[in-house]
């Protein structure tokens, strides 16, 4: 049986990580608001954007150049480039490893050559020691992803395409469904996939359809890259947060059992004395 | 009165929802005026400033970029970057312009970019002095 001060120390040892996981849940809870009230900010641009694109593909749709546009170019995929979305930090449970399982099994699926461009440490981290080609990354930006630092990612990946060193453009992301789940999500990005639309208006187009799909298409990329960070942003934050949630909970649970078994040895070094001392005054009589 | 909804959204965040009676939009062609019952319009969003009159009063946004769609009883503009009067630093603004003056005339082979970022900067110096 261990020393009582043994167990002693364990307790405050266990009680200084509940405190840490305590804390963690916390700023996790915080931030995890401040993360989706982002999300539903950015939804309504991303809605009406797409909801433009439809339209404007629509009225495209009988320009005889619109199979000449550089983003809607199919090639033959001899080399893929995978964006894929991590944390930065651990401590979010299963978040960061269900991401890296998602790009090996891209990986996996998809032929020719393969680079990724990681934003996140954590994924980054995880294919620099399998020792795969990482093109790019981009470390830190998620915390407070802005709509600029998407479209960095974007104007770079768009004139990857436009020249032709990479044939198409996936993306990888944890999408956030709910605090206790998060889906993973992959979705291709180049070439752009036109959205249909089966009932056409007649808009007034005060530039040529194909111009305005083609100041467009960028511009979808970059929303689409942002949706994916801000979506990633908040999934992280709630994975945390349960993961933090359940460490918490964890820890008590050890600490009622050390004190439990404290308390037993306890009681039983005082039983032990009182013997000793009945029988030592027994021994007298 | 008749009037029209008029949403204003940059990709972070919608800066303006409510109905208006009139509004005025910098358009990739020149300014525009949209009245109730306008005709169907798709167009690019140039850089300047937007006014509307909402309630009886004119208000006024920097917008820099983007698309604009009128349709029937709604107006969407949908702004690279959208900044109200308030939150723009005119002594920032105008550093802003005088660099991407300079960079212009440097750099007159990158006019289209140059440009651009010009216009940017010209219309948020426009609407802090509005």
């Amino acid at each position: 049986m261990p020393s009582l001060i043994d167990i002693r120390r364990r307790i405050r040892s266990v009680k200084n990580t509940q405190q840490i996981t305590r804390a963690l849940k916390m700023v996790s809870a915080a931030k995890l608001r401040r993360a989706q009230n982002r999300v539903i900010a950015a939804r309504p641009y991303a809605q009406s954007l797409r909801e433009l694109l439809e339209n404007v593909a629509a009225a495209a749709a009988g320009d005889p150049d619109l199979a000449g546009s550089p983003l809607l170019a199919n090639r033959e995929e001899k080399r893929v480039q995978l964006i894929l979305m991590t944390s930065d930090t651990g401590r979010a449970g299963a978040f960061n490893s269900t991401l890296t399982r998602g790009a090996e099994k891209f990986y996996e699926e998809h032929q020719g050559e393969q680079e990724l461009i990681a934003v996140g440490r954590k994924g980054r981290d995880y294919f620099r020691r399998r020792l795969r080609p990482i093109a790019g990354e981009y470390i830190g930006v998620l915390g407070k992803a802005t709509h600029a630092d998407a479209a960095g990612i974007a104007r770079e990946t768009i004139r990857r395409f436009r020249d032709g060193e990479i044939d198409s453009v996936y993306l990888i992301y944890n999408e956030f469904k709910s605090v206790m789940t998060q889906k993973l999500t992959m979705i291709k990005v180049l070439p752009v996939e036109l959205p249909e639309k089966k009932e056409t208006r007649d808009y007034i187009f005060e530039q040529p359809p194909l111009e305005m799909l083609e100041r467009l298409l960028p511009r979808y990329i970059e929303t689409t890259i942002f949706r994916g960070m801000l979506e990633t942003t908040a999934a992280e934050h709630a994975a945390r947060m349960t993961a933090m949630d359940a460490a918490t909970k964890n820890a008590g649970d050890v600490i009622d059992h050390l004190t439990l078994t404290m308390n037993r040895a306890r009681q039983a070094a005082i039983t032990k004395e009182i013997i000793e001392v009945v029988s030592g005054s027994a021994a007298l009589d | 009165m008749a009037d029209f909804s008029l949403t204003v959204a940059t990709p972070e965040r919608r800066l303006v929802d409510e109905r208006a009676t009139e509004a005025n939009i910098p358009g990739l062609g020149g300014y525009f005026g949209v009245l109730p019952g306008h005709a169907p319009l798709l167009s690019g969003l140039g850089s300047g400033t937007m006014t509307w009159v909402s309630g009886g009063q004119t208000r006024i946004l920097a917008v820099m970029g983007g698309f604009v769609e009128v349709l029937g009883d709604s107006v969407r503009v949908l702004a690279d970057n959208a900044k109200p009067k308030e939150e723009i630093d005119r002594a920032k603004a105008l550093e802003l312009l005088k660099q991407a003056q300079q960079a212009l005339s440097e750099h007159p082979d990158q006019w289209q970019d140059l440009t651009e970022a010009l216009q940017r900067a010209q219309a948020e110096v426009d609407t802090a002095a509005k």
